[in-house]
């Protein structure tokens, strides 16, 4: 592994970092389509600051491009304000106007401006340990790393002082308002964070990838916890997994390395998508099924001792009756017989005593309104579940 | 922006002439008001569902389907792509509907996701497709940001086809469209279909997003979906008015669109088409006469002067009730003190017949003392 090769991953690394930890917060706040808007109207930030200095990696190009993200958020809040139309119409129709401006700009002056609108968009990782930062004429390493790894420092720094603020604020507004935080203030704190995030890591990964490294590992690390700090970490984890593993494929393919980290972290997505314990699909079409058996096998025990003639009570009438299908019949009845709910004696079904107090429960359960309780009930009577 | 020839437009006219003479000009020209037309339609259900960012969703999602279908034809034909473009949108959308209903992350969450990850995907295959040693693969990018000048006749017919097709069914399924828009669980209650609708209508914007992707391109198609919609619905509350306005917004962008862009170098279509539908847009919210915020201003000025006007009448009242003789005159002086009076307000009193005026004294009339003193009972009937 060359130097570079290390650098490119470094900084890779260092921008995952940095985008999963305002990333995670945009989840929680349902805001993450902000973080697409922002990346998209940085643009025309980009180009002006460009006019001006002259140098991507200059701290004031920043600063102006960070500016045009908070202007556009404020934007946004300000047609939504208005009534006019919904909040996701107000982002729509934003970030698509200030990114044409920034095309416009860039196409007019084609001839002033070394910027590429692809290059915005999907930056070129592969280039970023070329363009070196000397002090004194010494090297000490790629500009972006130094952009990178300020932004993340700040990033960090911010996210230990105001931790418990932006905690309660996410997740219970009114009360942050009323112990005297400014929701505003935590508010806007954030969205200038993203911005500077978005344009600091554009340059080297590009305003989409910044966009997958803000809201991927945050939402596979949610499907997976609820506990805040657990979930920084995880979404952390993912994305320096994703940035690491991302280059090593786009080496072996000969492809874009923001395309590939984007690839890998769809993949890592898609797995605990697939398989997170409780939240996954898997899971919860699993559980889906589970309860849509249990709700029929209570069905079914309500009915049978709402019934205490023989003629209601045998199998075929049963069948006919509650109008299941065979299939299904057969495993309601399956699951009573194996938590010996009933028992079965000449084709005619009666209620065991445990059957019988596990209904009586019930009922009193839905009479009073609680069916909640049911559920928790299911725990001490169920060996089997649905 | 041309690439093949540079018109230099030097005025209206000459430039009308050129649009029905020039090929290329007018096969851009048609192509692009359709497609407002179009996107302008079906944007309008899009807005109306809360799905507004959809579009931008599904535009970046159909990349990968591009890259793909190249890869497998290994042709550049616009029509296979397109069709790549449709599957893999469409694969975007229900995964995004699947993430949505299945799991607790928000919708905004699912946009993001799928359309971060499925651009990316795509850029990885588009990557991967210029390392490959195949000389047609130059000019996939162009749907990256759309090229207008790439447009053809067999194009501007596609999209001539759909759009009537998609006309045909919204005619059809209009009332069903409608009752779904507003009032999902009845349309479910009177045995309507909803889920079928539902993929219909979803198709439908699938289809017109991914028409659009050559010649807008995958970034700025959402605006093209939701800018003529969202000035549209500004100044009607019907859905019928509301659909053909925004249809006509989409299609006046696209004319002017590419005329400011024809007539100019360096002028990509896409963006410009873009900023006029959003130049649209920013007259609509400020001179709809109902919901305008022009307008609204003025009622709201209307409203605090009617407001101060009162105060005045009642002022006046409070004065007049201690004389025996209501009309008994008084210096307009009395009034200085007195905040929120002003001498158009005055005048304003005058005008209504309430107040009379003799050079530098004022008295108020019966009509005038009357409407005060039903002020004053109101008002004090609602303090206590």
């Amino acid at each position: 592994m060359s130097n570079a090769q290390l650098e490119i991953q470094l900084i890779a690394s260092l921008v995952a970092v940095a985008c999963a930890i305002p990333g995670t917060f945009l989840v929680l706040r349902k805001m993450a389509m902000i973080s697409d808007a922002i990346s998209h109207s940085i643009l025309p930030g980009i180009v002006v600051g460009f006019f001006i200095t002259q140098d991507l990696n200059s701290p004031l190009l920043i600063l102006l491009a960070a500016l045009t993200g908070i202007i556009t958020v404020v934007l946004v809040e300000y047609i939504q304000k208005t009534g006019l139309v919904k909040e996701d119409t107000a982002i729509g129709l934003v970030f698509p106007a200030m990114f044409s401006i920034g095309v416009i700009l860039i196409a007019k002056n084609a001839n002033d401006v070394h910027l590429d609108v692809d290059a915005v968009l999907l930056g070129e990782l592969a280039f970023a340990p070329f363009d070196r930062l000397l002090i004194a004429g010494t090297d000490v390493g790629p500009k972006s790393l130094w952009v990178v790894g300020t932004i993340l420092l700040i990033t960090i720094t911010l996210l230990i002082l105001f931790f418990k603020e932006l905690k309660i604020s996410t997740f219970d507004k009114g009360l942050a308002a009323s112990l005297g935080f400014s929701p505003a203030i935590i508010h806007y704190g954030l969205m200038s964070v993203s911005s500077i995030t978005t344009v600091g890591a554009f340059d080297a990964v590009g305003a989409i990838l910044v966009v997958a490294l803000m809201i991927a590992p945050a939402a596979a690390a949610y499907l997976l916890t609820t506990d805040l700090k657990k979930m920084l970490g995880l979404a952390i984890g993912f994305g320096i997994f994703s940035a690491i593993f991302g280059y090593w494929v786009a080496h072996w393919l000969d492809a874009s390395i923001a395309g590939s980290i984007t690839t890998v972290l769809g993949l890592v997505f898609l797995l605990v998508y697939l398989f997170a314990p409780s939240k996954g699909i898997i899971a919860v079409m699993y559980r889906e099924k589970q309860q849509r058996t249990e709700v029929s096998l209570l069905t079914f025990l309500l009915h049978l001792k709402n019934h205490d003639d023989i003629e209601e009570r045998h199998v075929n009438h049963l069948n006919e009756h509650i109008n299941w299908q065979k299939v299904r019949a057969k495993t309601v009845l399956d699951l009573a017989k194996k938590n010996n709910m009933i028992h079965i004696k000449d084709n005619i079904v009666s209620l065991t005593k445990k059957g019988d107090e596990f209904t009586s429960k019930a009922i009193d359960y839905i009479i009073t309104n609680e069916d909640a309780q049911i559920e928790d009930m299911k725990d001490d009577f169920f060996l089997f579940r649905g | 922006m041309y690439t093949n020839k540079t018109l230099k437009v030097i005025n209206l006219i000459e430039y009308i002439e050129l649009v029905f003479t020039d090929y290329t000009l007018r096969t851009i020209t048609l192509g692009t008001t359709i497609l407002g037309a179009v996107t302008g339609m079906l944007g309008s259900f899009a807005v109306l569902r809360k799905q507004s960012l959809l579009g931008d969703a599904i535009s970046h999602a159909a990349l990968p389907g591009i890259a793909i279908a190249f890869l497998i034809t290994g042709a550049k034909d616009s029509n296979t792509l397109l069709i790549g473009a449709l599957i893999s949108g469409l694969i975007g959308t229900f995964w995004i509907r699947g993430i949505v209903t299945k799991t607790h992350l928000k919708s905004d969450t699912a946009l993001g996701l799928i359309l971060s990850l499925f651009f990316g995907f795509g850029m990885l295959l588009l990557t991967f497709i210029q390392k490959q040693p195949n000389a047609n693969q130059a000019g996939l990018d162009k749907y990256l940001f759309g090229q207008a000048a790439t447009l053809v006749e067999s194009d501007v017919w596609l999209m001539a086809i759909v759009t009537g097709i998609c006309f045909i069914v919204m005619l059809t399924f209009w009332k069903e469209f409608k009752i779904l828009l507003f009032d999902a669980d009845y349309a479910q209650t009177l045995g309507f279909n909803t889920k079928f609708i539902d993929i219909l209508i979803t198709t439908f914007i699938v289809l017109a997003i991914v028409l659009g992707l050559q010649t807008v391109g995958v970034v700025l198609m959402s605006a093209m979906l939701l800018a003529p919609a969202a000035a549209a619905r500004q100044w009607t509350n019907s859905l019928s008015v509301m659909v053909l306005l925004a249809a006509i917004f989409g299609a006046l962008s696209g004319v002017f669109g590419t005329a400011i862009s024809a007539s100019q170098d360096n002028l990509s279509t896409g963006p410009v088409i873009v900023l006029v539908a959003g130049v649209f847009v920013v007259f609509s919210f400020i001179f709809s006469p109902s919901r305008g915020l022009l307008f609204k201003q003025i009622r709201f000025i209307k409203n605090r002067r009617d407001l101060e006007l009162h105060k005045t009448l009642a002022f006046m009242h409070h004065i007049a009730e201690t004389h025996e003789d209501i009309s008994h005159p008084h210096a307009v002086k009395l009034l200085n003190n007195f905040q929120g009076y002003t001498r158009s307000t005055l005048q304003k009193l005058v005008d209504k017949n309430y107040v009379q005026l003799h050079g530098n004294m004022w008295s108020l009339t019966k009509t005038g003392f009357e409407v005060a003193s039903n002020l004053y009972t109101k008002q004090s009937t609602e303090d206590e």
